[in-house]
């Protein structure tokens, strides 16, 4: 037989396991989000050197604020339950028959429903001020940077290492990324084989690299000068783990000395006009040097002397 | 509806007892001609394959050729069906003889359990024994990379090995654990919780059991032909470009596909004409609901997941160039058929949990399920939104950025019906009477677990804080919250819930218990700290990531150790408990109003000598006017009458 | 079955469980190409490597592959593992005996990372008659027949395009029999600085010579073993 609670006595009983549970609920979630904010916030990642790395610092402290009291009153709901509701032993008898509870349910989803679109407008705003929050916008982005004084950079991603252009520069090409303190930089990204991705850590900007694709993504550089990290985040391949290297933000005067000096190194030596001319994407089939008349088999498998001018002896 | 008042009426009579009986059990067509069958098939595929491309340049060049091994491996799989006879009714028809009466033809012992049978719930008890293989074998590739992750600088094996161990785990899981509820629990019980004697189409749902074993042993040849470097998302090009270890993911996946979508077909049939009288919509419990859902996101979501695998293997050998940039195709239409079939998949892994949990806490709570509706709202809820979330697995790759608020809005959207699962669960809980039985803990693990992830997926879900996440350890973190500590978790629970009503043995309780706290503690110490890693700056997939993480990184993979103990245990506890202590379970332990409960443990051959009338929800508790579940004994004539008066032909 | 027989049943099974993993295990997931030892003397360890357009020992002959010569028996070994000493400067030479192909990116053309970034070049051809040795710090792949593969240390920013033979001798007299021995090469010398401290530094070839797959990236160029491998630094 089903002890069901009787009318007045459980509704009593009800706000009062109610008002408990809020009551201890209260407390952690102020506690919690407090520690957030003031203790946890300015460690969390990726960190400020750029106003993208900031922006994500303040989306996540803020999304955990959000998040803390809805783990905890679940955690305090359901500790109390097992606590206070815990079957006892030599009652064999039935729980009441609650089927359900309009004004509950209809709060729940309303509260659930306005946090998640509240989430929704704060992440759209998110992603437009900081001109795209560092994420990849694809070759025509909405969110642009105020300036138009821009570092452009292309990165080009090839199984296994990641090259730098500069465009600004001639064209000269880095295998190690120095960027200036205090710059907007545009990132142009692609690819000459499979997909790759540019995640520079602490930039905070993450983009895929596709091939043939100019994948743009944004971020401004702060005052901190420092060492950051780029790793390639998407498969690749044999040493997708070892593709990595380090860059620097350094002073912008120390930068235009490094970038002057690698252009006018590279072009001494010949190789800036051995290289293609700068362009948003390369097709590695196509050798501008070699002209139209190249020999390809199979489209683009490998095989010796299969690119060259059938006038070349090599060609068969 | 098809419900058989008279049984038999209508199918060619079978001859009785047949020849089937009398001869040897090598002769009878099981797993043992299956294999033979299999490799007639796969040399035969291989040949032709050999026969049609022998001339390719590309094979002349690459000292490789896929052709051979993809036919192979095709021709293989429908020549271990055949073995298995599952072609031999067909061929009888198509010959004008008549059918084996296989149903009714009494096979004893644990020989049935590698035949292909017409029984559900033998089809469910060997989905059950093959599933538990399954996940095992995932797991030990995941000790294998947890092995790896020691150190970031001592390398136990290549490069390449480890993207092969990488592969080999991430697809063995994906690919297999969707079916880990639906195939052991819903196969099984889909006719018995609605009172029907059999599913619609038994031939089918035995098929779809049996292409598993050769997924199986098609993804693991993998390994034999040096593995493949994708990870289970197989992104083109990398796909196109890798070796012969290749076909063998892309075949595999094709056929657990193929696998899947009979599954669900049979479902939705199964639940649309078989319920029994009274079995009204508004009575049938949780766990029906979250398999007619996942059927639907199977019938509608694999069927790509088909065409993309097939596209890719066409690409790697006729160079169809779908998926290549360089010769007019696009990388972004891989991603978008992948994810289109990928986002419905983790709610294929994640829906059945949510239905096993809802159908056992109003057991264990005695108490009725708080909100059937809201529940129900929310399993249709979650299959519907999900077709309409994919691209946030691109946010970064490049797509139109308009998408990406688009994208965000669905996928925030999406977390409100699975947030009614907790709605639901908390309103069991409130004033319940809740025991702490085995079953009821992991429940409350796959809660806790599934409430960690689905947080971690509102921060995944926002778009400028998924710069530093996406492709990280955070996602990994996060998915394996939800598909291992939520699916698995309430795979568990069920095992231990609903094996005393399969076969008629119960697990060791005092395990049961250790086994518990020994899985909820690793799981948690193991995959806590990859939230950490992933904001730190570890991508997935690496070999080697950045000396200062070294010591999170051995937390991880000595607990991960202690992990796979725990499974160990429930493994010794699964085997010795069906096959040597055997404890009899007979009746109804946990006191359950399920209709499946009502009968013997485990169930008669037929499910239910007749058609039972339904008589309310199987969630009435605490109501002491509540009529009784079922009437399994309803007088001559009332199944009949209550169909002719709703004007609906009976088979036959 | 009865219990005896159920229980035997198990373990057998078991047993044939745990040595299939095992074997597995082995042969497959632990597996590499053996590793070649090189010494110092007198601060600078000197390495001898080739590049062939073919291999003879393995079941991938149309594969282009890297050969290490052991310093002991002088003979070509068929891996790309090989150990250093911590410390020392690295006096490689790299016998260049495969055709050319255009790098797909022609910065790769340029020699980076040696210690005085160029590299000495010399192309016998194949009657055996040697250039001269000049010092170069570009070898344009993309000009015309001259560059075959690269040898790249990635994390030590080491890039070193290696010759080919000449065009004729590319398009008609390419060594036939690996390891090679005699035909036309490209010989070419560099030295480079290891760190003080150990550690297990990939490289990799930039050239795409794998042929008949997509991109010329796949086979040997993702095979350790064949066109790319592990360099390890002993401390």
């Amino acid at each position: 037989m089903a002890t069901p609670g009787a009318t007045a006595g459980s509704t009593r009983t009800n706000r009062d396991h109610g008002m408990r549970i809020f009551l201890i609920w209260l407390p952690l979630a102020v506690i919690a989000d407090l520690l957030i904010w003031f203790v946890w916030k300015p460690h969390i990642p990726p960190g400020t050197m750029t106003s993208s790395a900031e922006h994500q610092q303040f989306d996540i402290a803020f999304m955990a604020i959000l998040c803390a009291p809805v783990l905890l009153f679940v955690w305090t709901y359901a500790a109390y339950a097992l606590v206070n509701w815990h079957h006892r032993v030599g009652d064999d008898t039935d729980g009441p028959p609650i089927h359900g509870n309009a004004k509950i349910q209809a709060t729940w989803i309303g509260v659930t429903a306005v946090i998640v679109l509240g989430l929704f407008v704060f992440g759209t705003v998110e992603l437009i001020v900081p001109a795209g929050a560092g994420a990849g916008e694809g070759p025509a982005p909405i969110w642009q940077p105020n300036t138009s004084n821009r570092l452009q950079v292309q990165v080009i991603g090839q199984q296994w290492a990641f090259t730098y252009r500069f465009p600004q520069f001639g064209g000269m090409e880095s295998s190690t990324l120095l960027l200036p303190a205090n710059t907007t930089v545009e990132f142009h990204v692609t690819s000459l084989d499979v997909i790759h991705s540019f995640w520079a850590y602490q930039l905070g900007v993450k983009a895929d690299a596709n091939p043939g694709v100019d994948n743009i993504a944004y971020t401004t550089t702060k005052n901190q000068l420092g060492t950051f990290t780029v790793r390639c985040n998407e498969l690749c391949g044999l040493w997708h783990g070892a593709m990595y290297n380090y860059g620097h933000i350094v002073r912008p005067a120390a930068f235009e000395q490094w970038a002057r000096s690698m252009q006018l190194t590279q072009a001494r030596k010949g190789i800036l006009n051995m290289m293609p001319p700068y362009s948003l994407t390369y097709d590695p089939t196509v050798i501008p040097q070699l002209g139209a008349s190249i020999v390809k088999i199979d489209g683009i498998t490998g095989g010796a002397g299969y690119y060259y001018p059938p006038q070349d002896p090599v060609t068969p | 509806m098809a419900i058989e008042a008279q049984p038999g009426a209508g199918r060619m009579q079978p001859v009785a007892g047949g020849t089937e009986n009398g001869r040897a059990w090598w002769m009878k067509p099981a797993v043992h001609t299956g294999i033979v069958g299999g490799i007639i098939g796969y040399l035969i595929g291989h040949w032709l394959g050999n026969a049609l491309s022998y001339d390719y340049a590309q094979n002349a060049l690459s000292d490789t050729n896929d052709v051979p091994i993809v036919l192979g491996y095709v021709f293989g799989t429908v020549g271990w069906l055949a073995g298995l006879g599952i072609f031999n009714d067909l061929g009888r028809l198509m010959l004008g003889k008549p059918l084996r009466d296989i149903e009714h033809a009494p096979v004893g012992g644990v020989a049935k359990y590698f035949r292909y049978t017409l029984d559900h719930k033998v089809v469910g008890i060997q989905y059950l024994f093959g599933m538990i293989t399954y996940f095992l074998t995932g797991g030990l590739f995941a000790m294998a990379i947890r092995s790896e992750l020691l150190s970031p600088t001592y390398h136990l094996m290549s490069s390449s090995a480890y993207l092969m161990v990488v592969g080999e785990h991430g697809t063995m899981m994906m690919m297999m654990m969707s079916s880990v509820v639906l195939g052991p629990f819903g196969q099984y019980f889909a006719p018995l919780m609605i009172g029907s004697k059999r599913m619609a189409f038994p031939r089918i749902e035995a098929i779809g059991f049996w292409l598993t074993p050769a997924a199986y042993i098609i993804l693991l040849s993998g390994v034999l032909l040096g593995g493949f470097p994708t990870g289970w998302t197989g992104y083109a090009p990398l796909s196109v470009q890798a070796g012969p270890g290749m076909d063998t993911y892309a075949v595999a996946f094709g056929l657990m596909g193929i696998s899947m979508i009979l599954a669900g077909f049979n479902i939705i049939v199964t639940y649309i004409n078989y319920r029994a009288p009274g079995m009204r919509w508004s009575r049938l419990p949780m766990f029906v609901w979250s398999m007619f859902t996942v059927s639907f996101l199977q019938v509608l979501a694999v069927p790509v997941l088909v065409a993309g695998m097939y596209m890719m293997i066409t690409d790697r050998t006729f160079q169809t160039a779908f998926f290549v940039n360089q010769l007019g195709g696009s990388s972004y239409l891989y991603q978008n058929v992948f994810w289109f079939f990928g986002h419905p998949e983790v709610y294929i892994l994640a829906l059945p949990g949510f239905g096993v949990v809802s159908e056992i806490i109003p057991v264990m709570c005695r108490k009725p399920l708080f909100g059937y509706r809201t529940a129900a709202a929310g399993m249709i809820g979650v299959a519907l939104l999900s077709f309409f979330v994919w691209q946030h697995h691109l946010f970064d790759s490049g797509i139109n950025p308009d998408m990406r608020p688009l994208f965000m809005l669905t996928t925030e959207l999406i977390s409100i019906p699975t947030g009614f699962i907790y709605l639901v669960a908390l309103g069991t809980f409130w004033k319940a009477k809740i025991r702490f039985t085995v079953p009821m803990l992991f429940c409350l693990a796959m809660y806790f677990n599934f409430l960690l992830g689905g947080v971690s997926g509102v921060f995944l879900s926002d778009v400028p804080a998924d710069t530093t996440e996406h492709g990280s350890f955070f996602v990994m973190a996060h998915f394996h919250y939800t598909i291992m500590g939520g699916l698995i978790f309430a795979f568990m629970a069920g095992i231990y819930y609903w094996l005393p009503k399969m076969m008629g043995i119960k697990l060791n309780e005092r395990l049961g218990k250790i086994h518990f706290w020994t899985m909820f503690i690793f799981f948690n110490s193991t995959f806590l700290p990859l939230f950490a890693l992933g904001m730190l700056g570890m991508p997935r997939r690496v070999f080697e990531y950045a000396q200062n993480l070294q010591g999170l990184n051995v937390w991880v993979s000595i607990s991960a150790f202690c992990l796979g103990g725990s499974l160990l245990i429930f493994l010794f506890n699964f085997i010795m408990s069906t096959l040597v202590w055997r404890e009899k379970e007979v009746g109804n332990p946990w006191q359950s109003r399920g209709l499946e409960w009502q009968v013997s443990s485990p169930p008669p051959p037929e499910n239910f000598e007749h058609i039972p009338v339904i008589l309310s929800g199987p969630y009435e508790y605490g109501d002491p006017h509540a009529p009784p579940v079922a009437d399994l004994n309803p007088p001559v004539g009332v199944v009949s009458a209550a169909y002719a008066s709703s004007g609906a032909g009976l088979e036959g | 079955m009865s219990l005896p027989v159920r229980i035997t049943a198990l373990l057998v099974a078991f047993a044939a469980v745990v040595v299939g993993a095992a074997f597995i295990v082995v042969h497959y997931i632990l597996a590499s190409p053996p590793t070649v030892t090189f010494n110092a003397s007198g601060g600078v360890t000197n390495v001898m490597l080739q590049e062939d357009p073919q291999n003879n020992s393995s079941s991938k002959p149309d594969w282009v592959s890297y050969f290490v010569q052991d310093p002991n028996t002088k003979k070509w070994v068929h891996t790309t593992l090989f150990s250093v000493p911590a410390g020392t400067t690295v006096h490689v030479t790299i016998l260049g005996y495969d055709g050319c192909t255009p790098p797909r990116n022609n910065f790769w053309s340029l020699v980076q990372g040696t210690t005085d970034g160029k590299v000495s070049l010399s192309i016998v051809n194949n009657k055996g008659v040697a250039t001269p040795t000049k010092r170069v710090s570009v070898i344009n792949g993309w000009a015309g027949c001259t560059v075959g593969h690269t040898f790249a240390i990635p994390s030590l920013r080491l890039f070193i395009p290696v010759a080919s033979p000449n065009a004729y001798d590319s398009a008609n007299n390419l060594c036939g029999v690996s390891p090679c021995t005699s035909g036309p090469h490209a010989v070419e010398t560099f030295d480079f600085k290891v760190p003080s401290h150990g550690g297990t530094f990939r490289w990799q070839c930039f050239v795409p010579c794998g042929g008949g797959f997509l991109d010329g990236n796949g086979g040997p160029m993702q095979t350790i073993g064949y066109m790319t491998g592990n360099m390890e630094v002993r401390a």
